[in-house]
């Protein structure tokens, strides 16, 4: 690792008026610290954020609740209130990485993890992600675990967490503040494609710092399910996942959100597909007619045409699943 | 970066809670806590195993919850009350779950045992693992290369119930 200089500040306006391209903030540390250890990422800077007053977990005047940053993955995924009213949140953190690293990681944090390609995390090969214009051998390596939708020519990354696969669903919005002030983003525009600039993950400015999330009313506590493919039983990345709630009118289907992992550079939804099972009843046809359409554009490369057929098989699993009733 | 160029930043002293005792620290920003425990404190216990969170050989216990020190900055637990394996038995009388892995022989080489101790220790404040199934799975952030899982799931399961630290553990 590199030395760098240390700092711990005690408001968010501190910590934002250190931070520039050379500096990070380190929050839990479960990505940041191995990615430097790699020397991938190489820091002048670190701004200690575990200072600042974004602990909470408050409810919303419309029945939502925001998410202080720095609240432990474990914390959150046992917190009463998110076991209550967004279960699928709490599986889906309980899908990731192990009980030592959700008692490190934050909420912020889990967002703005790195992929873990092979080439991006090895210093010694070219990669337009860590260093923008040296190309990417994972399109012509080994991709077994890479992306089959929205990767580009220069980028096959995925995205790694299974958290935000449930945020995507649920239509989380990202709290975050700058030098410039306060601004609230999408959980759908926050993470990018990689297009041509995949060293960019999500639309972060270098002094940007994410303070809270917040969710919606809608838990879909009845019906949900995170479904999660992965090469052993616990502790890896998903190969492909899924994020489905449903909320039901008998068996005719009234709102529905469907999100995958594992398989783009962010956690995949198409609003056209679920507007297509709006109004349909529960049936395995339309499940199956669903997980075609979720992978129509699918492109796979040579390690990976699986998860196409793997993420279809997925998605009418979490789909029946979640009619059935919720988790666990 | 040379050594002369490190002496430019700055080291900081920290002050925390090591298994019960009060300890003063100059640490470097960028030293974690394993390498302060192993080579700057001489408590060898705690494991490097591949130093990047996959193995669970260094788990060590902060504020009762089970962590990977290899991924934990020293500079970053100041004020923090730390417990190793060296902090576990109560002078000669070993802790309940050191015991069961003696009774159960829950190893075989013993290198991820301390980690394995210290995070079936956290599992138990945690008061999360009802069953065998939910024990497996919750001690997943543990490898054993041996083996020995059969063993150790048997060690904890029996003692569970009794290794919850004093504060903030709760059973299922």
């Amino acid at each position: 690792m590199n030395p760098f200089n240390y700092s711990k500040p005690s408001q968010v306006s501190q910590a934002i008026s250190l931070a520039d391209g050379a500096s990070r903030f380190i929050a839990g540390g479960t990505n940041l610290l191995d990615l430097m250890k790699e020397n991938v990422d190489r820091p002048d800077h670190l701004i200690d954020i575990t200072g600042l007053p974004l602990k909470e977990v408050k409810e919303t005047a419309n029945g939502g609740l925001l998410i202080g940053a720095l609240v432990s993955n474990a914390d959150l995924a046992w917190h009463p209130l998110i076991e209550q009213r967004y279960p699928l949140l709490s599986q889906a953190i309980l899908a990731g990485a192990s009980p030592q690293l959700r008692n490190m990681a934050s909420t912020g944090g889990n967002l703005l993890q790195r992929t873990r390609c092979y080439y991006f995390y090895d210093a010694a090969m070219p990669c337009n992600k860590r260093e923008p214009g040296s190309g990417c051998p994972a399109k012509s390596g080994l991709n077994r675990i890479h992306a089959v939708l929205g990767a580009s020519d220069e980028c096959v990354a995925t995205h790694p967490s299974d958290m935000c696969v449930a945020l995507a669903a649920l239509e989380a919005v990202v709290h975050v503040e700058g030098r410039a002030g306060k601004r609230s983003i999408e959980f759908a525009d926050f993470h990018r494609l990689p297009e041509n600039a995949p060293q960019r993950d999500n639309q972060l400015a270098d002094d940007e710092l994410i303070t809270a999330i917040e969710l919606p009313p809608a838990g879909f506590v009845s019906h949900h399910h995170y479904l999660k493919i992965r090469d052993r039983a616990s502790y890896a990345f998903a190969l492909v996942s899924v994020a489905a709630a449903l909320e039901l009118d008998g068996d005719v289907i009234r709102d529905v959100r469907l999100a995958l992992g594992g398989v783009a550079h962010k956690p995949w939804r198409d609003k056209s597909v679920e507007q297509s099972l709006r109004g349909k009843p529960v049936s395995r046809e339309n499940f199956v007619a669903a997980a075609d359409a979720m992978l129509r554009d699918a492109r796979p490369l040579a390690h990976n045409a699986f998860k196409i057929k793997l993420a279809q098989r997925a998605i009418v699993r979490a789909l029946s699943e979640a009619a059935v009733g919720g988790n666990v | 970066m040379s050594a002369t160029n490190q002496k430019d930043f700055a080291e900081h002293a920290i002050a925390l809670t090591l298994n019960g005792q009060p300890r003063q620290l100059q640490v470097q920003p960028w030293v974690t806590l394993l390498d302060v425990l192993r080579e700057q404190l001489d408590l060898v216990g705690t494991k490097k195993g591949c130093d990047h969170g996959q193995c669970g050989a260094c788990t060590v216990l902060r504020d009762g919850k089970r962590i990977n020190a290899c991924l934990t900055l020293a500079i970053m637990c100041d004020g923090a009350d730390l417990t190793t394996i060296e902090g576990l038995a109560d002078g000669d009388v070993l802790h309940p779950m050191q015991q069961a892995f003696i009774k159960h022989d829950a190893f075989q080489c013993g290198y991820c045992t301390p980690g394995q101790i210290c995070s079936a220790v956290g599992l138990a404040n945690e008061g999360r693992a009802g069953n065998a199934d939910e024990i497996k799975e919750l001690m997943s952030g543990n490898l054993c290369r041996c083996g020995a899982y059969s063993n150790i799931l048997a060690a904890v399961e029996e003692a569970l119930p009794q290794s919850a630290s004093k504060e903030g553990g709760r059973q299922p």
